[in-house]
């Protein structure tokens, strides 16, 4: 099943639930299984909360984009925002004792916990996600989380 | 599903029967207040019912361990009952397991309390 499909969104808790539906329905469609579309849909989840909320700060005139695309070996997701860019050196560790009451912090830790491959790539124009899930029969599988 | 929160008492200990979604907005802010709300009136003993609860994102994670540690911080104790998988799953995945109090029978629940 080829796929390539791309949304323009505001920054709204509306356009976190229209990432995860979405998600959730091209995963099923593509015949992933239960638990991985699961996974894939909160991952997305995760990546849309941290573009609205944390890159654009629910700003009016910034936009969220959102792209779906199956690859022979993957379905790739693509969440971009427009704020100023993650600082990747300030991403603590949740698991870490001292991180493990904090309220927040866990985002990205969902995101390479469920994807095969995390691709964080921030710049001063915003920041860019790719999500990466190999597709059944493909080769792979192994957690390969990258910045 | 939106998340629906209602409270009952059993021998002195507040159970929150949650379902739904725990999740950024709505969600979160229930769950929040609802903790909140129990505390202010003097309602320490506190078992978030989880049975219901069919997702959770990490902004609900972030509410019920501020739900735990606030509760805490004020002299009280909050327990969780009867997790689901996936709650169950994630709690593990973060560490969180074994941060909170976590029971599988009301009634041991109850009686689990100081």
């Amino acid at each position: 099943m080829e796929l390539q499909v791309s949304y323009t969104l505001d920054s709204t808790l509306e356009t976190v639930d229209h990432a995860e539906e979405q998600a959730n329905r091209i995963a099923t469609e593509l015949g992933f299984g239960d638990d991985e579309v699961m996974q894939i849909s909160m991952a997305v989840r995760e990546g849309a909360v941290n573009a609205v909320l944390h890159g654009n700060n629910y700003a009016p005139d910034k936009k969220v984009t959102l792209a779906f695309e199956r690859t022979p070996e993957d379905l790739v997701i693509t969440i971009r925002d427009q704020g100023h860019g993650i600082n990747l050196d300030c991403i603590p560790n949740p698991l870490a004792p001292e991180n493990l009451l904090k309220t927040s912090g866990r985002g990205i830790f969902l995101m390479r916990s469920f994807m095969d491959v995390v691709e964080i790539r921030p710049s001063q124009t915003g920041t860019e996600v790719k999500l990466f899930k190999h597709v059944h029969g493909s080769s792979g599988g192994g957690k390969e989380g990258s910045q | 599903m939106s998340m629906k929160l209602s409270t009952r008492q059993v021998d002195g200990v507040t159970i929150v029967d949650c379902s739904g979604r725990i999740t950024l907005g709505e969600g979160s802010v229930m769950l929040r207040d609802t903790v909140r709300d129990l505390l202010s009136k003097g309602n320490k003993k506190i078992i978030l019912n989880l049975g219901e609860v069919n997702y959770i994102d990490s902004s609900g994670i972030g509410e019920l361990v501020s739900a735990f540690t606030t509760t805490k911080n004020q002299g009280g104790e909050l327990k969780l009952l009867h997790l689901t998988k996936k709650v169950h799953d994630l709690l593990q995945i973060t560490k969180l397991y074994t941060v909170f109090d976590v029971k599988d029978d009301e009634a041991a629940a109850v009686k689990a309390f100081k």
